[in-house]
């Protein structure tokens, strides 16, 4: 490659003349070398979001909330549903932590059983609504055209209906029980992923890669799974992280009104209703621990979202 | 337009029928019959109850009778409360919720805008970080436990509200807090990111070589547009507080629908339940059905026809 020096100081007219060039020898070495190690789409994702202090703070108290759901309840002395009438409403204390609740039961393992429960609704439905999400849609926007446009006639129509009244009512005849929440929560709660991969896959179908199996005769089934479905898991990831928060609100929320967990069992919504009458009386610990947990844990998985979707966006990819 | 008007007329008829369906089809699935005489509490109550149903008709008969109670507006008497029907309830009950939620929904809009554009013009400034920091909080929070922590403390450690029911102005400030933080949260957020988009749109430039005021560039150019997406929202929202008034109004122990609800759950007072779930829905639907209508009237980039998807 020819270089010359555009620098000049003094703006006087210069001779342009062969000599000032010279041939630069192609070093074909240093070409082929690597000049940075070469990233999937993965670990550069992570690499960013590694840099994302909110959403890593989010991503490590998770983890140890997971940590504690599985072995909080374990490690305390006391049981779930231990009443001990003599000691109801005790403060913070060497043995109990978290002090203790109306009927003396200890707050500290009661905490850690309600983290059990709506970590596991969190994710179940979650889980359910991006399978159900991801067959629907995959299959409306591969298909396009009419297939498509009934497809999504049902989607907006259930779209309409309002979620947590329809959950409502179907706990309310199905009766209240951890298995009736998740399929509650799931009966609707899927029309939102489906809409997500929908879109996507309506973008990405054109492609030349996807032309490319059509060509080599890949069946609809295989040409979701193989060539849509990867290039669809950002957004899908993204939507599934946030599905959770509102999951877990909405468990805690029908135990608060009644139709979720039901007492004596621990769970943060039931434990947050419990709370209600301690805190005329002052005794705050009641409330802190479910309150502090439930919101937490939202914020956790928001902001872990949040970070999530700048660290999956490929615009962004610097 | 019309045909755009007429295609979602359509779609939210389908909608309330399938409401109105599914709540038939579930009262009939109920173990045992939801109004046998274990649950009535009187005689009386029970034949009240069995000539609204029509309960020895055949099923089909049963449907049709209910879906015209439903159109004629008449949801049926209360199990547990003699001489009460739904419409009593929903009567004396719903224009509080009403209230409750109108000005939640107000001071959810009004501040969360502000906070956005704040946020938006200071973007990546200290306020833009405090807003934002806030209104993730502010989504993260359930409003139930915000009520409850808000009670705790500005009410009872320091007695500055009174903490519970719905008497004068200074009633309202905490549940209205309680209920509004969460939609105020995410109208913040949305119009912050629209906002944001269109500063950098080229008749903002325009704007501003122009020599407009910072202060007229933003109110008559940008924000019109950044808030398109807020009006998209405003359906979510409004289902979010309706339903948020069911724990607020139970925390409270304001006197609205929403307490009646819970009451009647934990009663499984079935008529209430289900008159509420078809009442609620059909309004959520018909507002969903407004804002539609009116986004398209505001946005004239949206073309109005009904072929097409998103």
């Amino acid at each position: 490659m020819a270089s010359v020096d555009t620098n000049q100081p003094d703006r006087s007219p210069v001779e342009v003349t062969d000599d000032l060039f010279r041939w630069k020898e192609r070093d074909k070495e240093a070409a082929e070398t690597v000049s940075r190690p070469s990233l999937s789409y993965w670990k550069d994702a992570w690499q960013r979001l590694r840099k994302n202090k909110l959403a890593m703070g989010g991503l490590i108290f998770l983890i140890f909330l997971t940590l504690m759901a599985i072995f909080g309840p374990i490690i305390s002395p006391h049981d779930v549903n231990e009443q001990d009438l003599p000691n109801q409403y005790q403060p913070p204390s060497a043995e109990h932590w978290f002090g203790t609740d109306s009927a003396g039961r200890d707050v500290f393992t009661r905490t850690w059983y309600g983290a059990r429960i709506s970590l596991f609704v969190g994710l179940m439905a979650a889980l359910i609504d991006v399978g159900i999400g991801i067959i629907y849609g995959g299959i409306s926007g591969y298909k396009g055209g009419r297939t498509d446009s009934s497809m999504m006639r049902i989607v907006e129509i259930l779209y309409g209906l309002p979620y947590l009244l329809i959950v409502i009512l179907l706990l309310v005849v199905l009766g209240p029980s951890l298995a009736t929440i998740i399929i509650a929560l799931s009966v609707t709660g899927w029309v939102g992923m489906a809409r997500i991969v929908r879109g996507q896959v309506l973008q990405i179908k054109n492609y030349e890669f996807v032309l490319a199996s059509q060509s080599f005769g890949a069946k609809t089934f295989r040409i979701i799974r193989k060539n849509l479905l990867p290039n669809t898991m950002g957004p899908i990831i993204v939507s599934l992280t946030l599905t959770v928060p509102s999951a877990i609100f909405a468990e805690a929320f029908l135990s608060f009104i009644g139709l979720g967990i039901q007492a004596p069992h621990a769970s943060w919504g039931v434990m947050t209703n419990d709370a209600l009458g301690a805190i005329l009386s002052g005794d705050w610990w009641v409330l802190f621990a479910p309150a502090f947990f439930i919101s937490v844990t939202m914020f956790a998985f928001n902001v872990l979202g949040d970070g999530l979707q700048d660290a999956l966006d490929p615009k962004l990819r610097k | 337009m019309l045909r755009y008007i007429l295609k979602r007329l359509l779609i939210m008829l389908v909608t309330l029928w399938i409401i109105v369906t599914l709540t038939f089809v579930l009262m009939v699935s109920i173990p045992g019959s939801p109004f046998n005489s274990e649950r009535a509490t009187n005689e009386a109550v029970q034949a009240n109850l069995e000539a609204h149903y029509n309960l020895d008709e055949p099923y089909h008969i049963q449907y049709m009778l209910y879906l015209k109670s439903i159109v004629t507006f008449d949801f049926g008497p209360s199990i547990k409360q003699p001489n009460q029907t739904v419409n009593d309830l929903l009567g004396r009950g719903f224009p509080v919720s009403f209230e409750l939620g109108m000005v939640s929904i107000i001071f959810a809009v009004i501040s969360g805008i502000v906070l956005g554009i704040l946020a938006a013009l200071k973007h990546n400034g200290m306020i833009d970080y405090l807003a934002m920091t806030f209104a993730v909080l502010g989504i993260s929070i359930p409003n139930f436990v915000l009520a409850t922590m808000l009670i705790q403390q500005l009410a009872v450690n320091v007695e500055i509200f009174p903490v519970a029911t719905w008497d004068s102005p200074a009633h309202m400030i905490l549940p209205v807090i309680a209920l509004g933080t969460t939609p105020m949260a995410i109208i913040a957020r949305l119009t912050r990111s629209t906002m944001l988009e269109v500063l950098t749109q080229d008749y903002i430039k325009m704007a501003r070589a122009k020599g407009l005021s910072p202060w007229k560039i933003i109110v008559k150019h940008a924000l019109r547009n950044a808030l398109m997406p807020v009006v998209t929202i405003m359906g979510t929202l409004l289902a979010g507080i309706l339903t948020g008034t069911f724990v607020i109004e139970e925390i409270f122990a304001i006197p609205g629908m929403g307490q009646y609800f819970v009451e009647s759950i934990n009663q499984r007072d079935y008529p209430v339940i289900m008159g509420t779930t078809v009442f609620y829905s059909a309004f959520l639907i018909v507002m969903l059905f407004l804002v539609d209508i009116a986004y398209g009237i505001l946005d004239p980039r949206i073309k109005m026809n009904s072929k097409g998807g998103d």
